[in-house]
This record gives structure tokens, C-alpha cells and sequence, in this order.
């Protein structure tokens, strides 16, 4: 590629034929498949790493739900062939008990860890991180590649898991001790869950590589002229994000190490009084809490919610902003709001332990402190609605996912102030209730601020458009097929009825909910389907979607559309441009959007 | 078979679309680039306000559909207070999710992409953003100062002549011990479990206060009268949920923890209340605890004072079936357990016993 072409300009239309071909020029050094594709130091090829590990996570743990989902659907239903896929985990084409527990498990795990928080936070940290503030690659490269090797291998420990003859870890994604303790009294918890904690280490080493390595580049390595206060709002998001991670993953880790030692070492930091049914024996430990652990689990894992849902607020401002034309409203209550969020995250952990025997007392203050946080993600969605506000809106997919994020944030985060009230909680708690509130405000509106993200800088990643009929389908029937499943979910919750059962038809209270249930898992199935379709996008866009010619497509000032359709390492080939303004002047004194890179001019007004 | 079918109709239709996809981007370029995004803004703009108003029927038909099955009224003073602070949060947040959704795609459908239409100019309003960081807050408190004014209710000391129930969870089943005609369980430790011994709960028999203690599995509660329950775990955490009581609390091995309530409706009362003859109260188990969790039912039957003191009186104390040597009591195994385990925990806890 000419990239000498490119510096004359950001508005420059390259030819598609310029725009294609080798990205080498720019190198000093002659680079192999294995230091380009495998252990790249580019921050930008890690990125796509990470985006399709985490592809491939999602759709081995979607299809978890669907088998679960299935079982859910049809309890009193046999599938032979599931026998024939699973064998012993399905006898006669029915899911075992121990296989429906491991699948709801390692779903959660999947989901929450390897896909929305490392495919999530590692694929957009590392792509816009060093674009979108003006720097060559990261700080540290190499800590950088660390990192996501470190979460390949978490990858494959987690994976050899499921083959494992005794299952993966089965006692829930929060593995609560006694039962993720002890083999005996459950089958995932034998070598299962050695490597869950084994896979669950080195994802906390790779997640803290990546993060301290996000934090150093946003504070050290902005570009001339490019305050803190002149950052995309992804960038403040993925920075709080990335805060979050480093203070809050060594926690669990230290929960896990006392996991281990509990296990193989004879401690007793969680268990005490235990008498196993199936050996008829009483252990000798006595004197642990098995409480502690949950102190310890949620200390991360409230946290983790956030780091899971930052970087979509962060990805949905940026995107709404350039797809209204508008600058978006309120910026500095947009970052104090993240940065509120960031602080109350780490205040709130014991209102998932509200009926633990939790003092009232401290339930109460963990009540206030957690609905607290309704403020600030108020301020979020009237800022996001005001920014649409007298827009001139294209409804680019991306766009759409985030109107769509806002909608399930805003049903997600509602239902958050029913559970976090104490109260409440008392009734709601582990039921149906709080599947659909975490799946609508963390599970599916992250996903969505996942794809709003990918359509949005698909063409800078790839220098090709996804298509955008697969991509309003897929939108629609993601955004439709949410609703129909969560929804209703909420009546099953108000029932009481409880989560991680796999057959309800032996309750008189709950039973009378089997149509919906069948009705859920109907629409789970279709929705995953047409997943299947954006991966199909995705990979056949790669090679065949339509070229990007124009440098800056969506007309944005962010500094990623000032660098090379296909931007080589080391990003810019000539020097580092220089930013004089924010980033969201869309609209401003008659004219549509003005670059950052442009200088302040004499005439123009203050905002 | 028909799972290849299904296969096959899935490919096809992803074929199919793939094909249109592909048609749909040729048209565009043809078109021309600019008709081709008018156009799709278009039908997305409509799809915005079709889908608000599609989703606001679909919101009253699924609340018509599923209202009648929620358990209806809650059996249980606490139960009723938790309801009455449900709706008040439904009422608050009900208000906010219909004014915010309907503006979100209602501004996306009027501000949709038009040629004549320029973007507002609007960074920021010092005013606007007061506002809605004070209205959520007010609205917050009074969320607060209601929840935590039934939250102590509830949480608060048990009444002095609430009756106690000593409840235990174990895999997977539950265990309920009245302390007797003396009011006092007998101490227990869990060393001493011996199912084979039918002595579920580690009873030391040599406390004679546990020589009266009933030990049942099935819980009887007395209308109007306050129960406290203490909650044990033998083993895992469970969890003691009683959906028609809306209470809810953790078994924790090691750390017994309490709730109490009480119960208004008696099941009979029940069974015309919700013109069910076969209702029962269930106790299920809330906290995953193994391969059987979702098995693990116990029945709750709330009766009246006397037929509570007839109950009660037929039951046999839990020391009276172990060492009544004419009448040696059953012994009480697990149904999840295998008779071969039991024989072999049984030879080895007497190598234990022996050493």
C-alpha cells in the first residue's frame, strides 16, 4: 500500500487497489507468518486474536445454553442423538443431572470470563486503545502478546476441562465451596474443578498483563495535544475498565488459592461441620466459613459486571455520537458518571448475599450503596437519549445495536433496583427473576455494545464493510428474540421459581410454567441461529466483503480515521497527527463533523 | 432423521439469505450508494416505532397471560410486606421504563436521517443534567427508606412465643427437629451423624434434653403463630425457599443462620383460596448444591393450634426410635444413595470406631 498517499490528507479517497495488498512498507523489519499471525506484537492483530478466540467461546458456550435450553424445553422429552453426540452425559437421549449442571456452569464461565471480558475488553482495548489516542502500538507490546497467550491457554485448560471422564467444574460459575470443595458430594468438583482454577489463573494473569498495559498507554502515550479531557469515551471506559480488572482479579485469585489449598491441602479456610451423604463420612475440618468465600468471589465478581459493561457504554456513546451527527450530551458527566460507577463498583459486593445470614445491618448500608449506582446509570441513558435528540440518525448497524444497548440497559438496569433493594431480594433471590435481569442488563447488552463495536470498526480492522441486510436481520432478530426470552422470565421469577433446576415438572408451584419454558427455548434456538449468521458475516466479509475506499467511511473525527484504511504497524506512516479538540464535534457552526486533528479556527464558537 | 431435516432446512435457509444478502449489496451499488442508505434508514426509522409499539401491546399481552400465575397473595405477614414493597418499585420504575423506551425509539424514529434535517448543536446543559441526577436520587431515597423500613421489620428479633423449628439441609433432602415438650433442642455434633443409626442430625443422646426432640420430614406450622426457623447444613449450602412465604435464607454448614415469619393462610384455607385441591405449600431448595438440587421438595403443611397439637402427639421422639430395642425403627436411607455404599460406610465407620 502507498502509504505515502494517505499523508496528504484525511479525506483522501484511496483507490481500492492502493488500499489492498501488504502492509509492509512501513516495517523496518521483515516479518514471517509466525511474528505476523501468531505471536504478533501489533497491537491491532492482537486484537483480532482476541475477537476470535472469543467467537469461538461464544458459540461453544451459546451452544451450551441451547443444549440446556433444550432439556428445559422438553424435560419429559427423549433426543437419541444426543446420546450418540454426548454418550454417557445423555443416557438414553435425556442430559443427565451432573452434565446440566456442568453445562450451566462452564456457560456462565465462558460467557462472563472468556468472552465478555476478555473478547470484549481485549479486542476493543487493544484495537482503539493505541488508534484512538494517538499511539504507535501499546506500551509494553510484549506484555501485550503475554497477555493474550495467557488467555489461550486459560483457553485450552478450560477447554480440556469438558472432556475431562468426570466433567467440567458442575457447582455453578461462582463455584461456591463447600460443593466446588468437595469431589465427593459433587462430580464437577473432582479434577473439573482443579482446572477451572488452573483455567481461572491464568485468565487472571492475562487479564491483569492487558490491563496494566492499557492503563500505562492511556495515561503515558497520548498524542501531542490529546488531554485527558479530549479522549473518546471509549477510551475513559476501557480505561475504568481496565482499573476495575487490576484492582479487583487478585482478589479472586486469592479466593481460588484458598480454594486449592482447602482441596488438596487439607485446610479448612472454607469448610466446617461437613457430613457427606454419599460416603457416609464426617470431615474433619471445622471452623472455616464458607461465607468468606463469597466475600471474596463478589468482591470481584460485583465488579466484574461493570468491566463487563463498561466498555459497551464506552463503544455505544462513541457510535451514537457519530451516527446522530451530534456531539454526545453531557461529556463530563458521561466520564464522572464511569468514574462513579468505577467507585461504587467495588462498594456493593455483599447484595449478592443478602440471605446468606449477611448481618441486617451491614445488608442495609450495602442497600443504599447499591442503589446508589441507579443514579449515575440514570445519568447515562438521559444523556444517550439526549444525544439522539434532534440528531439527523443513520441507522448503520452499528447504530442500531446501540439503541438497542440502551433499550436492554435500561429494562436490564430497572429490574437491578427490585433486586438490589434488600427487601426484595429476600423473595427474588436465585429465582428466574435475576437470570432475566443479569441476562438482559450484563449478558445480552453487552453483546450488544460487543457488535455495535464490531460493525461499527469492522472496516478499519479488515479495510471491507460487512453486509448490511445479514446485519439488520441480524440485529432484529437479536434485539426481538432477547425480549421474548428474558421477559417473560421475570414472571417466572416473581413465582419463586428457582434457578439451576433442570425439571420442574415434580413442583405443584412451579409447573405451571412448561408452554413458556418450551416457548423460551424455541426462541433461544432461533436467536442463536442467526448468531451463526453474523459469524458467517464476519468471516466472509474478511475476505469478500465490499472495500472500504474512503479513509474516514462514517464521517468521524476520532484520530483511527486519520491513520491508513489498512493501517500498517505502527499505525500512521509519517508522523503522529496532532489533536486540537474533543472528539465530538459533529454539527458544529454548519458544519457536519470536524476532525480533531483540525485546528481550532479564529471563528469559531465555544461550546 | 428428522434432526438431519432440520439440518438441512437451517443450511437452506441460511443459503438462501446469504444469496439475497449478497443480491442486496450488488442492487445498492447500482442504485447508487446514497438510495441505497436512504432507503434502509427508512425501513430501519419505521422498524424503530413499529417495534415500540409491538413491544408495548406484547408487555400487556404477556402481563395479561402470566399475572393469574404468580402464586398470588403472599401467605405470610412478611410476604405481604414484601409484596406491598414490590409494587411500589414496580409503580417507580414501571413510570421510568415507559417514558425512556418511548422516547429512545421515539427519537429515533422522528430524528431519523433526512436531507433537510441538520443536527442540533447540543454538548452539554448544566440545568438538564441536574435534573436527572436529582429526580433518580429522590426517587432512589424513597426506594431506600421503604425497603430498609420492612428489611428491619422482617430481619428483626422473632417474637418471644414464636415456636422453633430446627431446619437442615443435606444431599438432597431436608430435615426438620422440634425441640419437644421442653422447648430445647438437644446439642448435637455433627460427628455423630450415622444414618444407618437413624440419627440424621448428630443428636448426642446423652444430652437429655434431646430424649424429646422430634425429627420429621415434613414441616407443620401453625396458623397465626409466629415459627422461627434455625437453619443448618449438613453438608453444602442450601437454601430454605418458601415461594408462597416469599422468604428465603441460606443453610451454611458451620454457621446457622434464622428467619422467622408468619404464616396466615392454612394449606386447607389455601386449597379454596386458589380452588386447587391438590395445593401444598412447598420448601425448595434456592442455592445449587449438587446433581439432585432440583429434587430437593419438602412439603410445608400450615394447620390450626389443635390439629398442630394432634400432629404432634402422634409423633415419635427421634431417641424413643432409636432405642426402643422391641420396635427397632427403620433405618432411613437416602434415596440418592446406593445400598452398597451404605454397607461399606457402615464397615468403615466401625474400623473408625475400633481404632
Amino acid at each position: 500500500m502507498s502509504n505515502e498517499a494517505t499523508l496528504h490528507g484525511h479525506s483522501e479517497v484511496i483507490t481500492s487497489h492502493d488500499a489492498h495488498h501488504g502492509e509492509h512498507e512501513v516495517h523496518h523489519h521483515k516479518e514471517t507468518f509466525i511474528t505476523k499471525y501468531v505471536f504478533s506484537q501489533d497491537h491491532k492483530m492482537i486484537c483480532k486474536q482476541f475477537i476470535i478466540t472469543g467467537m469461538v467461546w461464544a458459540i461453544l458456550g451459546g451452544l451450551m445454553s441451547v443444549l440446556f435450553r433444550l432439556q428445559l424445553g422438553y424435560p419429559d422429552q427423549t433426543f437419541p442423538w444426543l446420546e450418540d453426540i454426548l454418550g454417557k452425559w445423555a443416557k438414553g437421549g435425556k442430559i443427565q443431572p451432573e452434565f446440566y449442571y456442568a453445562l450451566t456452569t462452564m456457560h456462565g464461565t465462558v460467557l462472563v470470563f472468556f468472552v465478555l471480558t476478555g473478547g470484549l475488553s481485549g479486542t476493543f482495548a487493544n484495537f482503539l486503545i493505541p488508534l484512538q489516542i494517538g499511539a504507535r502500538d501499546m506500551a509494553s507490546p510484549f506484555l501485550n502478546m503475554l497477555s493474550y497467550w495467557f488467555f489461550f491457554l486459560a483457553s485450552v485448560v478450560i477447554l480440556c476441562s469438558l472432556f475431562i471422564q468426570t466433567g467440567p467444574a458442575s457447582g455453578g460459575w461462582t463455584v461456591y465451596p463447600p460443593l466446588s470443595a468437595l469431589g465427593d458430594a459433587n462430580e464437577g468438583s473432582k479434577a473439573g474443578m482443579d482446572y477451572w482454577i488452573i483455567g481461572m489463573a491464568l485468565f487472571v494473569v492475562s487479564s491483569l498483563l492487558g490491563g496494566l498495559n492499557y492503563i500505562s498507554t492511556i495515561l503515558n502515550m497520548r498524542t501531542k495535544g490529546m488531554s485527558m479531557t479530549r479522549l473518546p469515551l471509549t477510551i475513559w471506559a476501557l480505561f475504568f475498565t481496565a482499573v476495575l480488572g487490576v484492582l479487583s482479579f487478585p482478589v479472586l485469585l486469592s479466593g481460588l488459592i484458598l480454594l486449592l489449598f482447602d482441596r488438596h491441602a487439607g485446610t479448612s479456610f472454607y469448610l466446617s461441620d461437613i457430613f457427606i451423604a454419599s460416603t457416609q463420612k464426617a470431615l474433619p475440618n471445622e471452623g472455616g466459613s464458607a461465607i468468606l468465600f463469597q466475600h471474596l468471589f463478589w468482591f470481584l465478581g460485583h465488579p466484574e459486571v461493570y468491566i463487563i459493561i463498561l466498555p459497551a457504554m464506552g463503544l455505544v456513546s462513541e457510535v451514537m455520537a457519530v451516527n446522530s451527527r451530534k456531539p454526545i450530551f453531557g461529556y463530563m458527566a458521561m466520564v464522572g458518571s464511569l468514574f462513579a460507577i468505577a467507585i461504587l463498583a467495588f462498594l456493593v459486593w455483599a447484595h449478592h448475599m443478602f440471605v446468606t445470614g449477611l448481618n441486617p445491618f451491614l445488608g442495609s448500608v450495602f442497600v443504599l450503596l447499591t442503589l446508589l449506582i441507579a443514579v449515575p446509570s440514570a445519568i447515562k441513558v438521559f444523556n444517550w437519549l439526549t444525544t439522539i435528540w434532534r440528531g439527523n440518525i443513520r441507522f448503520t448497524p452499528a447504530m442500531l445495536f446501540a439503541i438497542g444497548f440502551v433499550s436492554l440497559f435500561i429494562s436490564g438496569g430497572l429490574t437491578g433496583i427490585f433486586l438490589g433493594n434488600s427487601t426484595l431480594d429476600i423473595h427474588l433471590h436465585d429465582t428466574y427473576f435475576v437470570i432475566a435481569h443479569f441476562h438482559i442488563v450484563m449478558g445480552v447488552s453487552a453483546f450488544f455494545g460487543m457488535f455495535c463495536g464490531v460493525y461499527h470498526w469492522f472496516p478499519k480492522m479488515y479495510g471491507r464493510y460487512m453486509n448490511n441486510l445479514m446485519a439488520y436481520i441480524h440485529f432484529w432478530v437479536t434485539l426481538i428474540g432477547a425480549y421474548l426470552i428474558f421477559w417473560p422470565m421475570h414472571y417466572e421469577g416473581l413465582a419463586g421459581m428457582p434457578r439451576r433446576y433442570l425439571d420442574y415438572s415434580g413442583w405443584l408451584s412451579f409447573n405451571q410454567f412448561g408452554d413458556l419454558n418450551r416457548f423460551i427455548s424455541t426462541v433461544a434456538m432461533v436467536v442463536f441461529a442467526v448468531q451463526l449468521l453474523f459469524v458467517f458475516n464476519f468471516f466472509y466479509s474478511i475476505f469478500k466483503g465490499r472495500k472500504v475506499i474512503s479513509q474516514n467511511p462514517w464521517g468521524a473525527n476520532t484520530l483511527e480515521w486519520t491513520a491508513p484504511i489498512r493501517p500498517g504497524h505502527g499505525n500512521w506512516p509519517g508522523e503522529i497527527p496532532e489533536v486540537h479538540r474533543w472528539a465530538y464535534d459533529y454539527g458544529k457552526d454548519g458544519r457536519e463533523f470536524i476532525p480533531q486533528t483540525e485546528p481550532i479556527s479564529a471563528d469559531e464558537s465555544k461550546h | 432423521m428428522s434432526t438431519v431435516f432440520i439440518i438441512l432446512i437451517l443450511l437452506l435457509g441460511f443459503l438462501i439469505t446469504f444469496q439475497i444478502a449478497k443480491a442486496s449489496e450488488y442492487v445498492s451499488v447500482l442504485k447508487g450508494e446514497k438510495r441505497a442508505f436512504e432507503q434502509q434508514n427508512k425501513i430501519n426509522g419505521f422498524l424503530m416505532i413499529v417495534f415500540l409499539i409491538v413491544g408495548l401491546i406484547g408487555v400487556y399481552w404477556c402481563n395479561e397471560l402470566y399475572k393469574g400465575k404468580i402464586l398470588g397473595e403472599a401467605a405470610s405477614q412478611h410476604g405481604q410486606q414484601i409484596d406491598k414493597m414490590l409494587y411500589i418499585t414496580l409503580a417507580i420504575t414501571g413510570v421510568v421504563f415507559f417514558i425512556t423506551q418511548i422516547l429512545l425509539f421515539w427519537f429515533a424514529y422522528k430524528y431519523q436521517h433526512s436531507e433537510k434535517r441538520k443536527a442540533y448543536y447540543f454538548p452539554h446543559d448544566n440545568r438538564l443534567e441536574l435534573i436527572w441526577t436529582v429526580i433518580p436520587a429522590i426517587a432512589l431515597t424513597v426506594l431506600v427508606g421503604f425497603g430498609l423500613f420492612y428489611w428491619f421489620k422482617i430481619t428483626g428479633d422473632a417474637p418471644k412465643d414464636a415456636m422453633q423449628v430446627e431446619v437442615t439441609g443435606k444431599q438432597f433432602g431436608w430435615i426438620f427437629r422440634y425441640p419437644g415438650k421442653d422447648g430445647v433442642f438437644g446439642k448435637k455434633f455433627y460427628q455423630n451423624i450415622d444414618d444407618g443409626k437413624n440419627n440424621s442430625l448428630g443428636i448426642i443422646w446423652d444430652d437429655p434434653m434431646s430424649h424429646d426432640d422430634l425429627v420429621v420430614t415434613e414441616l407443620y406450622l401453625v396458623k397465626d403463630q409466629p415459627v422461627k426457623l434455625i437453619i443448618n447444613s449438613r453438608d453444602v449450602i442450601h437454601d430454605v425457599g418458601l415461594a408462597h412465604f416469599r422468604m428465603k435464607m441460606d443453610a451454611v454448614p458451620g454457621t446457622p443462620t434464622t428467619m422467622w415469619f408468619t404464616p396466615l393462610f392454612t394449606t386447607e384455607e389455601m386449597k379454596k383460596k386458589t380452588n386447587n385441591p391438590n395445593f401444598e405449600y412447598e420448601l425448595s431448595c434456592d442455592q445449587m448444591c449438587g446433581r439432585g438440587h432440583f429434587t430437593m421438595r419438602a412439603i410445608v403443611k400450615v394447620v390450626t393450634p389443635e390439629e398442630f397439637i394432634l400432629w404432634k402427639a402422634k409423633q415419635k421422639p427421634n431417641y424413643a426410635q432409636v432405642f426402643d430395642s422391641a420396635n427397632p425403627a427403620p433405618a432411613k436411607t437416602d434415596s440418592t444413595m446406593k445400598a452398597t455404599t451404605v454397607t461399606e460406610s457402615k464397615n468403615a465407620t466401625k474400623l473408625v470406631a475400633k481404632q
